[in-house]
């Protein structure tokens, strides 16, 4: 029978609890649901290829399905739950951590959906799970940002929910599985998966909603939406040539803006296009090596970036700034915060030894076995910039680059305790690979340390380093934003609708005032000729009539005696 | 108040010292490493080193020029 109950539905149910618990049980009951989801996940024996299937309005949908691809993804949602409780502990409200988990629990059950309906049920609640992250914000910024998040995503929803009603009209079927881009429901089908994955133009959702969470809910939020996303394009989408193409202007788009950006939080939130954009790329380019690189690189970046937004959340929630230009020097008086950046930002970078060295060179060497050699080029240019928007920038900027005079502690136990977790996990998959290459949907054959590959990419990023201190004069922090797609929403859209509603308030205040003097006039001709004193009114005195009656009656006698 | 060691002026400079000799130590160890790329310019000496000065250099400047278009004040949305 437990077969049959969906993994996602343990951190669920735990969300609806939470509110009604007490602080000491509930303590215990988000650190206990991620790691019981876990036991569900690998504890209970079931093998991967169980499927549970039940009928629902005449179709057999299956809300579990034990697969590799979902088992994996599953495994490191719990872990991030359990991570992001334990940061969240003590700052957390219970309406947040219920959000979290809600949030949580919808992504484990999309990733175990066998059918299209599950998916789409379990992705929708995503959607509100994750708005319910943002407001809780508590700024009016995170409202109207949440707002903002909540139209792109519903916006996701609906061109999803068309997609798939037009694929299973059809086809027939409902079963999720590998889908070919031929036909307008999959072009929307992937075309709703993408908006989840922050392919551009609608990227911008990303930077604009995420850093206006709180600092814990950050945190939840880079890791289950856009990685779902990977996970659907994963099972699938493998090998659509223009994914290629897709996540290659996602990275290069999250270079750029994360070097022009200002905000820390925000530099990371590019940062994520720009992560999710290789697992793009590996998914486009197909093989089992790129599908593995892929999988295992959204692995290994749910952890770091879960990391790195630790690192800036502690940064802000004990000194309440996120710019970079009122920041720095917190290296002396937050070292552990600083030290667990670093190792974060290093496993951004992939550098040796890291968990991103282990994941990232499966997706740049798929990209050279398919001699694919322009893409390669701009997998390895991207990996260079990497470590220049986020492996660098984030750390110099927050914990080094001039002193900002403030001098707050690192945070507490908990936040440390769980930044300390995240850190050692990026340094353990790093320098000891196979349990997660065990885990990925394919036999590995890729062995990451070899001489070539490690003196190569430690001249890739080491050189990066010395152009980032070399150009840091063209990179002073200034008080900016930078202009993106978003821009024809929050602006242009609403400018041309004030400037609509002017113009038809003209033009109604114009009909409704012509109306209305025209009938006045018509109401005021017809009392002057019919009003009381009008001249049509008029009583005429008896002895005129009568007179006008003779007249009337002599003409008549005349004509008729004629 | 006395300057934390870390960013003191000499260590800055043997900072530097060490990045570079570093730098050079990461190059020169291709002598002893052969190289079997799947590109010819892969094969090149010191690839991963002129790659990434080249490139960052590039995505650096790009940055700006495109910055001194699409930045604006960061209360443009207030």
């Amino acid at each position: 029978m437990i077969s049959g109950l969906p993994p996602g539905l343990i951190l669920i149910a735990g969300a609806v609890a939470i509110p009604f618990v007490g602080p000491t049980i509930r303590k215990g009951l988000v650190l206990a649901l991620p790691v019981l989801t876990l036991a569900l996940i690998w504890g209970t024996g079931i093998d991967a290829g169980t499927v549970w299937s039940a009928p629902f309005m005449g179709y057999a949908v299956s809300p579990v399905r034990y697969a590799p691809t979902g088992m994996l993804f599953a495994t490191v949602f719990s872990i991030m739950a359990f991570g992001g409780a334990l940061f969240a502990l003590r700052s957390a409200r219970p309406s947040e951590m219920a959000a979290a988990f809600l949030y949580a629990g919808s992504a484990i059950g999309v990733v175990f959906a066998g059918d299209l309906i599950t998916l789409f049920v379990f992705w929708e609640i995503m959607a509100i799970g994750s708005t319910m992250v943002v407001w809780n914000g508590s700024s009016d910024a995170a409202r109207r940002a949440g707002l903002r998040y909540a139209l792109i995503h519903f916006f996701g929803g609906i061109v999803l929910m068309i997609g798939l009603i037009g694929h299973i009209e059809a086809t027939g079927s409902i079963t999720f599985d590998v889908m070919q881009a031929d036909a307008w429901p999959r072009w929307l089908i992937l075309a709703g998966f993408l908006i989840n994955a922050g392919a551009w133009p609608l990227s911008s959702w990303i930077p604009d909603a995420y850093p206006e969470a709180s600092p814990a809910g950050m945190v939840f939020l880079s890791a289950f939406t856009t990685k779902t996303a990977v996970f659907v394009l994963l099972v699938g989408f493998p090998g659509t040539q223009a994914l290629i193409y897709v996540g290659l202007f996602m990275i290069f788009y999250g270079i750029i803006y994360a070097l022009l950006e200002n905000d820390m939080r925000r530099i990371l939130a590019y940062s994520i296009v720009n992560q999710v954009g290789f697992m793009v790329v590996g998914i486009g380019i197909g093989t089992e090596m790129a599908l593995n690189g892929a999988a295992a690189h959204a692995f290994a970046h749910i952890i770091y970036k879960g990391l790195l937004l630790m690192s800036a959340g502690s940064v802000l929630y004990m000194t309440g700034k996120r710019k970079c230009s009122d920041l720095g020097g917190l290296f002396q008086s937050m070292p552990i915060t600083a030290t667990c950046g670093i190792i974060g930002a290093l496993a951004i970078s992939a550098f040796p030894l890291t968990s991103g060295f282990i994941s990232k060179s499966m997706i740049n060497q798929s990209a050279a076995d398919q001699h694919m050699m322009v893409v390669w080029l701009l997998l390895t240019a991207a990996s260079a910039g990497v470590f220049l928007h986020a492996g660098i920038k984030f750390p110099w900027f927050v914990f080094f680059q001039k002193d900002s005079g403030l001098r707050p502690p690192d945070p507490p136990w908990n936040m440390r305790a769980a930044m300390i977790f995240f850190a050692a996990l990026c340094l353990l998959i790093g320098v000891f690979p196979q349990p997660l290459y065990a885990l990925l949907p394919a036999p590995v054959a890729f062995v990451p340390y070899t001489g070539a590959h490690v003196v190569g990419q430690l001249q890739l990023l080491l050189f990066s380093g010395l152009a980032f201190f070399l150009l840091l004069p063209l990179m002073k922090r200034t008080l900016t934003v930078s202009l993106d797609v978003d821009w024809l929403y929050r602006r242009a859209a609403p400018a041309v609708i004030a400037w609509i509603a002017r113009d038809l308030r003209e033009l109604s205040d114009g009909v409704l005032g012509g109306t209305r003097a025209q009938v006045g006039s018509i109401i005021d001709s017809m009392a002057h000729y019919h009003g009381p004193a009008g001249l049509l009114a008029r009583t005429l005195p008896t002895g005129r009539t009568v007179f006008w009656v003779l007249v009337i009656l002599a003409a008549f006698l005349v004509f008729n005696f004629s | 108040m006395e300057k934390h060691w870390l960013v003191r002026p000499k260590t800055i400079r043997l900072l530097w010292i060490v990045m570079l000799g570093v730098l050079a130590v990461t190059v020169l160890l291709q002598l002893g490493i052969e190289i079997h790329g799947e590109f010819h310019i892969d094969e090149t000496f010191g690839f991963g080193a002129w790659y990434g000065l080249g490139t960052c250099a590039v995505m650096v400047i790009g940055a700006k020029i495109l910055g001194a278009v699409i930045k604006r004040k960061d209360t443009y949305y207030d």
